[in-house]
């Protein structure tokens, strides 16, 4: 009797050991900072799911500023997205570096950085990135084809910004201080109609006759997604824990 | 105690007389009929659908979220698309966009996307076990023919299935199909489209018929080991061959060749090789490759290590370390007569020049490369060897070589790749036993699922990787089945071919690398398709003899190609003749002749109520628009026809345009016009030209 219970008990067993999370675990730190701060990695923007295009690097320093070797510093985020790795120790020049992908929700990610000082303290450094869903996608391709020249002042050899050659200056769309105190039937309106539909400059020409209505929406909701600071009215998603 | 003897004692303990035989049936039956109520009482989908009637009963739109909400199990049921999806039985507030700031699974609104839900269901895009209503069994999958749910990053794969042309909104599906293509997947791999078509390769692997005139055995061998360590952008991918069969099948290729009749003159011959040992003529040369506009197309890698020049021909950092000096020569003269089928030009060079140009890329080698690289001739079993492993890597796949067929379905089909089943997969270890980390792993590293296989090693960014799984997970069984109404089925690829002697020169000339017409062509230059209808005969005609750039912030691509004046005569009237559209006619309007009030009409109109000077230069001391064409003389360059044309809509003539539409009057559209055709430069100056 009881050896029939236990073969069938014998599966479930197995799985339950299985199905049982290997979490790696974070080495011990052989030496601890005062501070951490950002070397590059942040505000970076990509797709939902996608990596980040470039690596999130952090640095631990000591009290003094100077770069730590071996301090142990572990990564923390919202749920779906992954960090690779999640935690290690600072390289020669006090540096962790680890490759992120950010979740399926569309919205910013908030990933914290962490530290332990000699005295057991925790040190913190908050970054944060963005994952633009299908509509903020094609809000940034429609930017790239038809607005980034002049709201952009970033310039390449291929493509030369026209920013500088322009008597008033668009502001671009990160600045979160102007252009998130217009609502959304301001921004619709200035893009369908042009400058003047805001007693603007007719520098700005009017894009509704070229681009649907639905395209205009995708564009704002691009503008909202990557401005700085955020935009908090509802129709953002914060992706939270 | 065995278990016939236990079962006899069971029964008589419990159904020993016909009373607690009834008695214990009952209470068994009614335990089982309580199983059901209670399973749904618990289950999964219930439990949700609690939590999001508690949700909305806090929101201050409780009432009419509550209205909208069903209880019980939601399904969507397409026949149509073969979709039965009960995710929205927990998925409860798929269209609230009010409930956009919960960030709280099931209960997340749908993010825009341009269908309806109750149009396309679920599953078509996310994959998952739609039918399913626990968690689990939704998105998990346990069994073999399930399908897991879709991770995001390869969502864009699902818009596939439908849309077999590019969309604007997926980047990342465009870049993966356009890399099927450019990378010659598709050369050993055949994939159909669901219309039937079969995708075909954009690369254009060189014949290997006459190599031996081309290059030497030692650079074969050393290309065959790494032909990333000779260019970093060659598509060629690498094989990982033994010494010994990078020597065989290089033994092989050299003993194949045939020679090419190819045209030697021996003063283009002696002055490259004056000029490639001289640094001063070097930098004379260098002025012809600029002038040429060679780098349009070639790469060249400058010191400090970044490529510099366009990539569709192959980049030329270490050219003079590959090619002979006799086939350079000929090749630069005419590339035709070694490949007819070839996209470079064929420039008019004369002798001098084509010596010049070619004492100049001999210049660009890497004494590195052929180092200490030293092959004993050849063995007829060594040859005999090379040929047996150029056809078991199925190298005539790609490249033309004499003496061996080209290999039909040399690997497998890739079809419906995007729906095979798990069971039918060979994992390599330690990739997750599913389809897209089966295809993600494939591409990075091939060989990871056995030494012996043959699928080569290329050189992708993550990225890439990706992009390229997305595409071919949108190749699978649904794709193929869903309706055609439904879909958009890909264009058809145009073999537009122009006539006579135009036709010919366009062939000669290899217009179609760079500019498309009517549908065939790349994309680096304009599309000449009604360019017929928008200039003028005296600037197209300036314009052969001495091309330049239209735009200040554009870099000049296009090459002068020394041609006479009879030829441009013929292009010129081939042109204008023949690439009209149909919704301008060139000669309804007059260049010149527009009262001066009206000129002055359409000046104001360009400054203040148009601000055409954001974008477009007139008067060079105070405009500086940079992002469309310097419109100084326009006048002499466009017809009038064609300039009203764009002012009523400029995407109807180009589309893809960055000029916006500016739903313009039919007056002010003239005045603009008018003031745009008074705009013909310094015409004195022009005519002492
Ligand atoms: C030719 C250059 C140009 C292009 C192209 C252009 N804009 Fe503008 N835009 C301007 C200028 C100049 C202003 C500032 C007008 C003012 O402040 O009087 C402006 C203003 C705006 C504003 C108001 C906020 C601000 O920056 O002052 C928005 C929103 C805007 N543009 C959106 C767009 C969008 C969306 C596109 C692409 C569809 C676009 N613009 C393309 C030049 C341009």
């Amino acid at each position: 009797m009881t050896r029939i219970l236990l073969i069938a008990l014998l599966p479930a067993i197995v799985l339950s050991a299985c199905s049982g999370h290997s979490t790696a675990a974070s080495p011990e730190p052989a030496a601890y900072g005062a501070a951490i701060v950002e070397s590059s990695g942040g505000k970076q923007i990509t797709e939902v799911g996608t990596p980040l295009p470039q690596p999130v690097v952090v640095q631990v320093n000591d009290d003094q500023g100077a770069a730590v070797t071996g301090a142990l510093v572990q990564l923390t985020g919202p749920n779906g997205i992954y960090l690779d790795p999640a935690s290690g120790l600072t390289d020669p020049s006090g540096q962790f570096t680890s490759n992120i992908s950010l979740g399926v929700t569309p919205g910013r990610y908030q990933i914290v950085a962490t530290t332990k000082t000699k005295s057991g303290k925790n040190v913190d450094l908050k970054l944060e990135e963005i994952a633009l869903g299908y509509q903020e996608v094609l809000g940034s391709q429609l930017n790239d084809q038809y607005c980034a020249r002049c709201h952009n002042q970033e310039s390449s050899p291929e493509r030369v910004s026209n920013y500088d050659n322009l008597e008033v200056k668009p502001h671009p769309f990160t600045e979160g201080d102007t252009l998130n105190k217009m609502t959304d039937a301001d921004l619709t309106a200035i893009i369908s109609h042009g400058g003047p539909a805001l007693n603007k400059s007719p520098l700005m020409a009017p894009y509704g006759y070229t681009l649907s209505k639905s395209e205009i929406q995708s564009l704002i909701a691009y503008i909202r997604m990557v401005s700085d600071p955020p935009y908090g009215a509802p129709g953002i998603v914060y992706a939270q824990k | 105690m065995s278990l016939p003897e236990n079962l006899k004692k069971f029964r008589q303990k419990f159904f020993g007389n016909s009373v607690s035989a009834f008695g214990w049936t009952s209470l068994i039956l009614l335990i089982l009929l309580a199983i059901a109520p209670a399973k749904n009482f618990f289950s999964d989908w219930l439990r949700y659908q609690r939590g999001y009637e508690r949700l909305i009963s806090r929101r201050s739109d409780a009432v009419t979220l509550r209205r909208h909400f069903e209880s019980g199990i939601q399904q969507i049921w397409l026949p149509e698309l073969g979709v039965v999806d009960r995710c929205t039985t927990c998925h409860s507030a798929m269209k609230e966009a009010t409930l956009a700031d919960v960030s709280l699974q099931p209960y997340r609104p749908h993010p825009p996307i341009p269908h309806k839900l109750e149009e396309f269901g679920c599953v078509l895009c996310h994959r998952g076990q739609g039918t399913a209503t626990s968690v689990e069994d939704a998105h998990k999958s346990t069994l073999a023919w399930e399908e897991p749910i879709l991770p995001a990053k390869y969502l864009e794969s699902s818009c596939g299935q439908c849309h077999q042309r590019d969309l604007q909104g997926t980047p990342q599906l465009n870049l993966g199909r356009k890399m099927l293509r450019a990378y010659g997947c598709v050369h050993c791999h055949t994939i159909k489209q669901p219309d039937g078509s079969v995708i075909t390769a954009t690369d254009d692997p060189p014949s290997l018929t006459h190599i031996a005139d081309k290059t030497s055995r030692e650079w074969v061998f050393a290309w065959l080991k790494d032909p990333q360590a000779y260019s970093t952008t060659a598509t060629m991918p690498n094989f990982k061959l033994s010494d010994d069969d990078a020597r065989d099948i290089s033994a092989f290729l050299i003993s194949s060749s045939t020679p090419a009749s190819l045209k030697l003159v021996q003063s283009s011959l002696d002055t490259a090789k004056k000029i490639k040992d001289d640094a001063t003529l070097q930098t004379k040369a260098s002025s012809l490759y600029g002038e040429s506009f060679c780098a349009s197309c070639h790469a060249v890698q400058n010191a400090a290590g970044n490529l510099v020049g366009g990539n569709i021909g192959p980049e030329l950092t270490k050219v003079g370390s590959k090619v002979r000096p006799e086939w350079l020569q000929a090749w630069v003269r005419n590339p035709h007569d070694y490949d007819p089928a070839t996209g470079m030009p064929h420039y008019r060079f004369n002798d001098e020049q084509v010596g010049e140009l070619t004492g100049f890329l001999l210049a660009k080698s890497d004494a590195d490369l052929l180092a200490n690289l030293h092959l004993d001739a050849a063995t007829p079993e060594q040859i005999a060897h090379g040929k047996r492993l150029v056809n078991d890597y199925g190298c005539a796949s790609c490249h033309e070589i004499n003496g061996v067929k080209r290999p039909e379905n040399f690997a497998p089909e890739l079809t419906k790749i995007g729906s095979k089943p798990v069971n039918q997969l060979a994992f390599a270890p330690g990739v997750d036993h599913n389809l897209y980390s089966y295809i993600g792993a494939k591409i990075k590293q091939p060989r990871a699922f056995g030494a012996s296989l043959k699928m080569p090693q290329y050189t992708f960014t993550p990225s890439q990787v990706d992009a390229l799984t997305s595409a071919l997970l949108s190749h699978n069984e649904r794709a193929l089945t869903i309706p055609a109404a439904k879909t958009v089925p890909a264009l058809p690829p145009s073999h537009y071919e122009p006539a006579g002697k135009a036709g010919q020169l366009i062939a000669d000339l290899n217009c179609f690398s760079c500019h498309a017409i009517n549908g065939r062509g790349g994309d680096m230059a304009p599309d000449l398709t009604w360019e017929g209808s928008s200039v003028q005969r005296d600037w197209l005609l300036q314009f052969f003899r001495d091309p330049n750039t239209l735009r200040p912030a554009l870099i000049r691509r296009m090459p002068k190609f020394n041609l006479t004046d009879a030829e441009i005569a013929t292009l010129t009237d081939y042109i204008l003749t023949v690439y009209q559209s149909p919704k301008v006619d060139r000669d309804s309007m007059p260049l010149t002749g527009y009262p001066p009030g009206q000129v002055e009409l359409g000046k104001q109109l360009y400054y203040s109520k148009y601000g055409c000077q954001s974008c477009h230069i007139i008067d060079t001391k105070q405009d500086k628009g940079y992002i469309g064409p310097t419109l100084t003389h326009v006048g002499s360059r466009l017809t009038a026809a064609w300039v009203y044309n764009w002012m009523k809509d400029p995407a109807a003539l180009r589309p893809g345009t960055q000029e916006p539409k500016r739903n313009m009057s039919d007056d002010d559209a003239r005045a603009l016009t008018a003031f745009l055709m008074s705009q013909r430069g310094n015409e004195k100056q022009e005519a002492k030209r």
